[in-house]
């Protein structure tokens, strides 16, 4: 649809916006701030009742048996719900259907729900919930992926590639061992990245209702109406067309309200059985234990360099902890390998991928899914190579960043890049030449860079129609009312809607009436997850906007006796370019277009181009644009006690065209602020008590008092800068902005903290306790490291071997026998 | 969410009242305050006290009077201690430690009072009734083990209160009122080393009074370390309070540790310095006697070896800081935020 010629074409290429690119307050921000909008938990209905989870207190265990007797007689419980009463499997990718709304048999990990009760008040079920007598059985607990290799029995579920291995994969693009072996230099570096969680301020809630005629609604906090619609109706089996998913405006996201969630069943059904609403409000600590959150990953990453600083290959080995659920895992296992090739040029790249399963809350995505992890390692090992090397660690990115319109060695279409111009401007402003190196001892700074996808390529479900539909309706009362299944998160999903459809009608984004994230109104659009809205949602708006234009435009022009193409549609008005008094207000000229064509509406849709690569696992990776991030960090290291603090953070994102500024700093800001708690303390991690006596394995802290992240006393003044080199695949030349601004942040503080005291720790987070012990090593004249320090053995797969395009390749799989005749010819 | 159990509440008018109350009441009844630590706690069912009195409108509780140094009602807002000015100029380290006490909010409602009657914390313990049930529970809850160190024939959970250090090495006494009548302590030996039994005040006791001794002649300190600018609990506590002579020798010094015990930690550090100046030698050894003596436990934030490894650097910018060293940027770095 971007064919040269085409409407969107000439909006990317025009010079003069009205609405895009200007800073505006959000379509939806009176409301926030002011406390008004309807959040799930807002959502309250006559006869409505309150549910509460009963979770299971072992990580891993077979049920027994369940006795609910005196639950059920409790005075105000309305109904008890086990797993009996949930046979059907569910999941919310379709290989891995493994999770029952309640336990049937099996519980992976503390805090698997085991049984509902729905009562009277919140108090009440919570009271019941106490009441239920559970007999379990224990099973030895798998604490950890190594100890998920280590012990493949007990299986926590009887699906995966063996014992407790859930997922191995393996690319290899071009022949990574004859890259190495050709190279000046190889570094073989390992990294850990601890797992960390979402942390929305918003937790999880969800009413459902039915209606007269015993059709389901259900109001929610997700991210995904159109995925849990479909999961819905597979988990009730219920006719999709009885099911009606309203997302409600989410506080925060994140990544953590992607799935399908077992509550949302749960009330589902038992407003089904009921006959009236059915509530729940997850408590904090129940967030934690939902999880679906960064994976820890363990990553082997050996890499090839020429001695004038060119990668030649890589090959990367990542073992991830899956938890008790599939989740996205496989996704999220892809995404571990899949983007490593998009921020620099790498002639050759070996992934190898492994993910187990723990008893611990199941992982998934969150902001960046998959790929901060492997972006850690590059970007410190690059660090090390540019010492190695005698260079510049900024000028080196320089020389190797990725080509616009390329292919990568994975076969990713990628198109513009901004890279070496956000480089170019951390490194100024920052004053880096001034400061690497040369900074009083304890201080220093830090760089590194990321790319990231401007929304997925394939949705999770096979099909071919499009990823994001726009319907909408004008009316002579000048009202434009627009429908869109994408969800507002807090990212401004809603005022990018209002925005572009604005800017096509000429009209403020404030008049833009929107109805969004309801599945029985809106056109599907499938969410907001893989920075996907603002290019996929925005081009279905501006495609539904200019059709409904070129009516408005061609009634108008028949009042005016003019060619359409004279007139201009600005400032609610439609008038005559070269004679701007000629002309009439907007609501005027959808009088004229209602009468001459009837009842105005129109749709618009978009699916992604399709991705050159052609093998099995080409599906993860392409997306219609890449964005690029580049971020300083100063860091100040206290070398009596490894205490590290950050003052200032300089990033620039390459993000195509700002369409509202002001919000593109807040999501860039926003991932800033992630990024540093990430780095510095976040941790999703587990109390084991001694094994002897206890095979407990519960989530270290789950609150957000012990849970640690950054509170605003603890944020360093962030200097943003926004690169917009209009990208043709994206609406106005929009790229996504949030989720690639966090990338960078964490290899950055590591490689600060190295500038500033000379010790490196290759693991995340980076707490004062490694720093001072690395501090020690350094000043025992060890290696001044902390980090890991094996990698176990894991049973990776052959490789499914493609060649790169520069090497002959065509996208398909080279098979061993067609590779071997290759060489041997 | 989390909801409370069910109970009782009085508000009584007067010191006389509450105290008439808690003795009628028994051990079933508890005094509340600001209620910034007790609520959160009876929501995780640590205490489901059957009635609460609360000492909100108790007047005689907020009075700040002059004696041969300074007497502060329990029951002034930690707001309150940050705002007056007569803490500010004479009591620096008290302050400080008020001012770094969790957050604003907290801050507006919870008490002096209320901050040295803190419960001792643990994060084996400090968690809602279905994480501790998957741990089994501890001695401080419905079980019989301590899981920070199984052996322990006591529970070790931490002594948490920042004024408490600040207060005693200021040489503070507390005034305890029940209808037996009152009495006076240190302020030191209202605590004992039991992370279970941490208190001396009796049941029926009202906290009432704190009185801090002339400060002229006396310099003091504290610094908070933990992992944020806000919220956090402390994982080290260090009060420092030196009187010097116009030559700078040391006359007197006390250095008192928060959160590396089940008590607030009184030490004999300060004893080091009498007779010397504060040079850099002077320093170190005190730093390293205190760092002796301090025990932090696997439960809090923080990895304990480092946090023990770290008591000798605390104390020595305490100490430097007294000296006259410009510490404001490592302050900053702590603290993140002037203090």
């Amino acid at each position: 649809m971007n064919a040269p010629g085409n409407p969107s074409e000439k909006m990317r290429t025009r010079r003069r916006f009205d609405t895009i690119g200007k800073p505006r307050r959000r379509v939806d921000g009176r409301a926030k701030v002011t406390g008004l909008t309807k959040f799930a938990d807002d959502v309250v209905l006559p006869r409505m009742v309150h549910c509460k989870l009963l979770r299971s207190p072992h990580p891993h265990a077979v049920i027994e048996s369940i006795d609910f007797t005196k639950a059920s007689a409790h005075p105000g419980v309305h109904l008890v719900l086990t797993g009996k009463d949930f046979p059907i499997s569910y999941g919310i990718l379709p290989v891995t259907q493994d999770e029952y709304p309640l336990a049937n048999e099996r519980v992976r990990y503390v805090g698997d729900p085991v049984a509902a009760v729905i009562a009277r008040d919140e108090q009440t079920a919570d009271e019941a919930t106490r009441l239920i007598e559970v007999k379990y059985r224990l099973l030895n607990t798998v604490s950890s992926a190594e100890d998920a290799l280590a012990n493949p029995e007990p299986r926590i579920h009887d699906y995966g590639e063996q014992g407790n291995i859930h997922r191995l994969q393996a690319f290899e693009f071009g022949d990574v061992d004859e890259a190495l072996m050709g190279s000046d230099h190889v570094f073989e570096d390992l990294f850990f990245f601890e797992g960390n969680t979402h942390l929305p301020l918003e937790q999880h809630a969800s009413v459902a209702a039915p209606d007269g005629e015993g059709k389901l609604t259900l109001w929610s906090s997700t991210q995904v109406p159109h995925y849990i619609h479909r999961a819905l109706a597979r988990a009730l089996r219920i006719p999709a067309a009885h099911i009606r998913v309203i997302a409600c405006p989410n506080g925060g996201g994140f990544g953590g309200k992607c799935d399908l969630h077992n509550h949302e069943i749960v009330v589902s059904r038992a407003s089904m059985i009921l006959g009236r609403p059915v509530k729940i409000c997850l408590t904090r600590e129940e967030v934690f234990y939902m999880h679906r959150g960064r994976h820890p990953v363990l990553m082997k990453m050996k890499t090839g360099v020429t001695k004038d600083g060119k990668l030649t290959g890589m090959h990367l080995q990542t073992l991830l902890d899956g938890g008790g659920y599939g989740s996205y895992g496989v996704a999220s296992t892809f995404y571990t390998g899949a983007l490593q090739t998009v921020t620099y040029e790498l002639p050759r790249y070996k992934f190898d991928a492994c993910r187990t399963f723990t008893n611990k809350p199941p992982c998934g995505p969150k902001r960046g899914h998959g790929t901060p992890q492997p972006r850690f390692g590059q970007e410190v090992q690059l660090d090390k190579i540019a010492e190695k090397l005698g260079r510049d660690p900024a000028e080196l990115r320089l020389g190797m960043v990725a080509k616009p319109d390329s292919l990568t060695a994975n076969w990713l279409k990628i198109g513009t890049i901004g890279l070496e111009e956000c480089i170019r401007l951390v490194v100024e402003h920052s004053d880096w030449n001034n400061k690497r190196a040369t900074l009083p001892p304890g201080r220093g700074v830090g760089i590194a860079c990321g790319s990231y996808l401007c929304g997925a390529g394939l949705p999770i479900y096979w099909n071919k129609m499009p990823q994001s539909g726009v319907q909408i309706l004008a009316d002579r009362s000048g009202q434009v009312t627009v429908f869109c299944g994408a969800t507002e998160i807090g990212q401004g999903s809603d005022d990018m809607l209002a925005a572009f459809v604005a800017e096509v009608l000429g009209i403020d984004a404030f008049d833009v009436r929107l109805v969004t994230g309801d599945t029985a109104l809106t056109p599907v659009d499938l969410g907001s997850y893989s920075s996907r809205v603002t290019v996929m949602m925005g081009h279905a708006a501006i495609q539904a906007a200019e059709r409904l234009r070129e009516m408005i435009v061609d009634a108008a022009s028949h009042e005016l006796e003019c060619s359409p193409e004279r007139l201009v549609m600005a400032q609610g008005r439609v008038f005559l370019s070269e004679d701007p008094s000629k002309g009439m207000t907007f609501a005027e000229a959808i009088v004229f277009a209602e009468t001459k064509y009837g009842t105005l509406g129109t749709v618009g849709s978009y699916s992604p181009p399709r991705a050159p690569g052609r093998f099995k696992g080409a599906g993860v990776g392409p997306s219609p644009a890449y964005s690029y991030t580049a971020v300083v960090v100063e860091a100040e290291v206290d070398q009596n006690t490894g205490w590290v603090t950050v003052p200032k953070i300089w990033v620039a994102h390459d993000i195509g065209r700002a369409v509202n500024p002001v919000l593109a700093r807040g999501q860039v800001e926003g991932s800033i602020y992630m990024g540093l708690g990430e780095a510095l303390m976040e941790e999703q991690i587990f109390r084991r008590l001694p094994a002897k006596m206890s095979h407990a394995l519960v989530h270290k802290f789950p609150s957000m008092l012990e849970y640690k992240s950054l509170t605003s006393l603890d944020m360093p003044e962030v200097f943003t800068y926004l690169v917009e080199d209009p990208d043709p695949n994206c609406p106005f030349g929009a790229k996504e902005v949030g989720q690639g601004p966090l990338l960078p942040v964490m290899p950055a503080v590591a490689n600060a903290i190295y500038d500033a005291v000379g010790v490196r720790i290759d693991e995340i987070p980076i707490t004062p306790d490694k720093v001072l012990r690395a501090l020690e090593l350094k000043a025992k004249g060890e290696a001044p490291r902390v980090g890991p320090d094996h990698f176990p053995q894991v049973p990776y797969p052959k490789p499914v071997y493609v060649k790169t395009p520069w090497e002959g390749g065509d996208g398909n799989e080279t098979k061993p026998a067609d590779r071997k005749q290759a060489v041997a010819s | 969410m989390m909801r409370l159990p069910w109970f009782g509440f009085h508000s009584p008018r007067s010191v006389a009242e509450a105290a008439k109350i808690l003795a009628g009441e028994g051990p079933n009844a508890m005094l509340i305050a600001g209620g910034t630590d007790l609520v959160p706690n009876m929501k995780r069912r640590h205490q489901a006290p059957k009635t609460l009195v609360s000492l909100r409108r108790v007047d005689e509780l907020k009075k700040v009077s002059n004696g041969s140094g300074l007497r502060l009602g329990a029951g002034l807002s930690l707001t309150e201690i940050v705002d007056s000015q007569k803490v500010r100029g004479a009591y620096t380290g008290l302050y400080q430690a008020a001012a770094q006490v969790a957050t604003v909010h907290l801050r507006n409602m919870g008490t002096l009072g209320g901050n040295l009657c803190l419960d001792t914390r643990c994060t084996y313990l400090n968690q809602n009734y279905e994480w501790r049930k998957a741990i089994d529970f501890c001695m401080k809850s419905e079980g019989d083990i301590c899981w920070v160190a199984t052996a322990s024939k006591r529970c070790l959970a931490v002594s948490s209160t920042d004024t408490a250090p600040a207060l005693i090495s200021l040489g503070a006494n507390v005034k305890l009122v029940s209808t037996q009548g009152e009495r006076e302590v240190l302020l030191a030996d209202l605590y004992k080393n039991d992370g279970i039994d941490y208190i001396t005040r009796r049941a029926d006791e009202v906290l009432t009074e704190i009185s801090l001794p002339d400060s002229v002649g006396w310099k003091s300190t504290y610094w908070k370390l933990r992992r944020r600018g806000a919220f956090d609990f402390p994982v080290l506590g260090v009060a420092a309070a030196v009187k010097f002579a116009g030559d700078g020798t040391v006359e007197e010094a006390r250095i008192a540790l928060g959160a590396v015990s089940s008590r607030p930690l009184a030490t004999k550090a300060g004893n080091s310095l009498i007779g010397k100046k504060l040079t850099d030698e002077a320093i170190a050894e005190a730093g390293a006697k205190a760092q002796n003596v301090a025990k932090p436990m696997d439960n809090t934030d923080l990895d304990i070896y480092w946090r023990k490894d770290v008591v000798s650097a605390f104390v020595g910018y305490a100490l430097r800081e007294l000296r006259g060293d410009d510490m404001r940027e490592t302050r900053m770095r702590i603290a993140r935020q002037v203090l």
